[in-house]
C-alpha cells in the first residue's frame, strides 16, 4: 500500500512538472503556431536568476535568500518578462514565417539564452538550497512523500485551476481561447492580437518559472541544461496532447509522467537505464494509433 | 438611410479576372441579392466590400466615405459585417462565447458584450442553445450563431454569404423570415448571396447577378425572372447543358 502510494505520488509530481511545461508550450503554439524550444532555456534562466553572476564554483545566492512570498512573484515575474522580451526582440518579426521558420529562430534564441548563462555562469553546475525546509518528508498511509513533491501538485493543480477560471472567466481569456483556436478569424473580429500574444508568452514564462522554482528545490543544483529535459518531455506532450489543445498537453503531461515513473518500478534493474527509450516507444504508439494527438485542437487543421 | 456602395470594382489573381467593373449599392432596410453561377465571383465581391481582399481598381464607400484599404475589422467597427460559406465559427467555444468575443472585438465591456450576446441570440431564436460547444451544433443553428455573430454591435449593412446552403426547403423559410427581420426590424441593409434563387428572387428588393466577373443583369426580381442573359447564363446554350442547374433549382 505505502509502496503504490509512492509510485502514485511520484507520477503525479513528475506528470506536474511535464504538464506545467506542456501548458507552456501549447499556450504559446495555440496563439502563434510556434513551438518554442527557448522555453527549457528559459526554466534555466529563472533559477539562475536566484543567483549573483560568477563563475565561481560556488554559487552566490542572490534573489534566493528571499523570503518565499518575495521569492516566488519575483521569479514568476522574471519568467513573465523574459518571455515577453523574446516575442518582442525575436517572435514578433516572424508572425508571418512559415512554422518551420518560427521553430529554428526558437532554438537559436535557446542557444543564445544559454550561452549567455554560459557567460555568467560557466558551465558547471551549482548546488543551491533554494527553499530547503521543503526536502523533508511527511508520512501519508505509511508512505514518506517529500513535502516538496505534495506542494508540487498541489502548486500543479492550483495553477491549472487558475488558468482553467482565468481563460473561461475573463475577457482576456475568452479573446485568447478564440485566437488560439483561429488566429485570423479572431484578429478579423478585432480581437487585440497583440495583447492576446503578449499575454500567452507572459503566461507561458510564468508557467516556466514555476517549473524552475520546482526543479531548484528538487534537485538542490543550478545547471544551464536543466531546462532541456523538461522541455523535450514538454514537448512530446504537447505532441500527444494534441498540438494546442491545453486540456491536451495537461493529460499528456501527466500520462508521461506516469508512464516513467511506472517504467521505473517495472522495468528489470538492468534496463532501467534505458527507462526514456521506453517511454519514447509508448509515445510512438500514442502517435500511430492517434496521429492527431490526445484531444487534438481543431484550430490546426483549418485556418481561414 | 445610407448607402453602401461598391464602385467599378475590379479584382484579378495573377492575369486571371475575377471581377470586372463591377457596381452593386446595398442601402439600410433593403435586402439586395446577388447571385450567378458558381465561380462567378460573388465571395470575391463580398471580402472586397469587408475589407478581406484588396480590389485591383475601383472603389467601396459607406455613406459617401471611401472604406478602401480599411481592415476587415476596422470596416467591422464602422458598421459593415459578414458571415462566411460554412459559418466558421470557433467551433471549441460555447456559442454566447462566439457572440461574446465579438462584442469585445467591436470594443465593448465584457459586461456588455455578455448582454447583447444574450438579446441577440433570444432575437435570431436560439436562445436555449447559448452554452452549447459551437462545434456540436446542427448545421441551421450552426447558420444562426454565425447570422446573430454577425449582427454583434448592430451593424448597418451585413453581407450573408450563402446562409441557405444545405438547408432543406421548411428551414430555408424560416432563414427567410429572419433576414427579413434584419432589414426590416433592424434596418439593417442585406446583401444576401445565394445559389438558391428561388429565396433570392422571393426575398429581395434588388438582385444583381454576376456571370464571370461581369454583371450580366440587375434589377427587381420580376426582371431577372424575365431575363434573357439571366437564363442563358444558368442554362447554357442547348450545346451546353452542363451548367449546375440542378443546385440551381434546388
Amino acid at each position: 500500500m505505502g509502496s503504490l502510494l509512492q509510485v502514485l505520488f511520484d507520477a503525479l509530481s513528475l506528470g506536474s512538472l511535464y504538464a506545467l511545461g506542456a501548458l507552456g508550450i501549447a499556450l504559446i503554439f495555440g496563439v502563434m503556431r510556434l513551438v518554442n524550444f527557448a522555453h527549457g532555456d528559459v526554466i534555466a534562466a529563472c533559477v539562475f536568476a536566484l543567483l549573483w553572476p560568477s563563475v565561481d564554483a560556488v554559487a552566490i545566492i542572490f534573489a534566493g535568500n528571499l523570503p518565499w512570498y518575495l521569492l516566488i512573484p519575483f521569479l514568476l515575474a522574471i519568467g513573465a518578462a523574459l518571455s515577453v522580451a523574446s516575442e518582442i526582440v525575436v517572435f514578433r518579426r516572424f508572425r508571418r514565417a512559415n512554422p518551420a521558420t518560427m521553430m529554428i529562430a526558437s532554438f537559436a534564441l535557446g542557444f543564445v539564452i544559454r550561452y549567455f548563462l554560459l557567460m555568467l555562469f560557466s558551465s558547471r553546475p551549482k548546488s543551491i538550497s533554494l527553499l530547503p525546509s521543503l526536502s523533508q518528508p511527511v508520512e501519508i498511509l505509511g508512505a514518506r512523500i517529500p513535502l516538496l513533491q505534495l506542494i508540487t501538485i498541489a502548486v500543479t493543480m492550483a495553477v491549472l485551476f487558475g488558468l482553467t477560471t482565468f481563460l473561461r472567466r475573463t475577457r482576456f481569456g475568452l479573446e485568447m481561447r478564440a485566437a488560439a483556436e483561429n488566429f485570423t478569424m479572431a484578429r478579423m473580429l478585432g480581437v487585440r492580437a497583440n495583447r492576446v500574444i503578449m499575454g500567452a508568452f507572459a503566461l507561458s514564462g510564468a508557467l516556466a518559472a514555476a517549473i524552475a522554482l520546482i526543479l531548484g528545490s528538487q534537485t538542490g543544483t543550478a545547471n544551464i541544461m536543466m531546462g532541456a529535459s523538461v522541455m523535450l518531455m514538454a514537448f512530446i506532450a504537447t505532441v500527444i496532447g494534441g498540438m494546442g489543445s491545453l486540456a491536451g498537453a495537461v493529460l499528456a503531461g501527466f500520462l508521461l509522467g506516469a508512464i516513467a515513473t511506472v517504467m521505473q518500478v517495472i522495468l528489470p534493474p538492468d534496463a532501467r537505464a534505458f527507462r526514456d527509450a521506453f517511454v519514447y516507444g509508448a509515445v510512438i504508439l500514442v502517435l500511430i494509433f492517434r496521429p492527431q494527438g490526445l484531444l487534438s485542437a481543431r484550430g490546426t487543421k483549418e485556418r481561414v | 438611410m445610407s448607402d453602401l456602395i461598391a464602385d467599378k470594382i475590379s479584382v484579378a489573381f495573377a492575369g486571371l479576372r475575377a471581377l470586372s467593373e463591377v457596381d452593386l449599392k446595398v442601402t439600410s432596410g433593403q435586402i439586395v441579392g446577388l447571385i450567378g453561377p458558381n465561380g462567378a465571383g460573388k465571395t470575391t465581391l463580398v471580402n472586397v466590400m469587408t475589407g478581406f481582399q484588396p480590389a485591383t481598381s475601383g472603389s467601396v464607400s459607406l455613406e459617401g466615405q471611401n472604406l478602401s484599404g480599411l481592415k476587415p475589422h476596422e470596416l467591422r467597427r464602422r458598421g459593415v459585417a459578414r458571415t462566411f460559406q460554412g459559418g466558421r465559427l470557433f467551433r471549441d467555444l460555447a456559442v454566447i462565447d462566439n457572440l461574446e468575443v465579438t462584442g469585445v472585438g467591436l470594443g465593448l465591456s465584457r459586461a456588455a458584450a455578455i448582454a447583447e450576446a444574450e438579446a441577440m441570440l433570444d432575437w435570431v431564436g436560439i436562445a436555449p442553445l447559448a452554452n452549447l460547444v459551437a462545434g456540436a451544433l446542427p448545421y441551421t443553428d450552426e447558420r444562426r450563431v454565425a447570422i446573430g455573430r454577425a449582427l454583434m454591435g448592430k451593424p448597418a449593412f451585413v453581407l450573408l454569404d450563402e446562409p441557405a446552403a444545405g438547408m432543406s426547403a421548411t428551414e430555408a423559410q424560416d432563414l427567410s423570415s429572419l433576414i427579413r427581420r434584419i432589414a426590416g426590424e433592424m434596418g439593417c441593409g442585406v446583401l444576401l448571396i445565394e445559389h438558391n434563387v428561388g429565396l433570392v428572387l422571393d426575398l429581395c428588393h434588388h438582385v444583381v447577378v454576376l456571370d464571370s466577373g461581369v454583371v450580366i443583369e440587375a434589377g427587381d426580381p420580376a426582371t431577372i425572372r424575365s431575363s434573357e442573359r439571366v437564363r442563358h447564363a444558368y442554362m447554357g446554350t442547348a450545346a451546353d447543358t452542363n451548367l449546375p442547374v440542378l443546385e440551381v433549382m434546388e
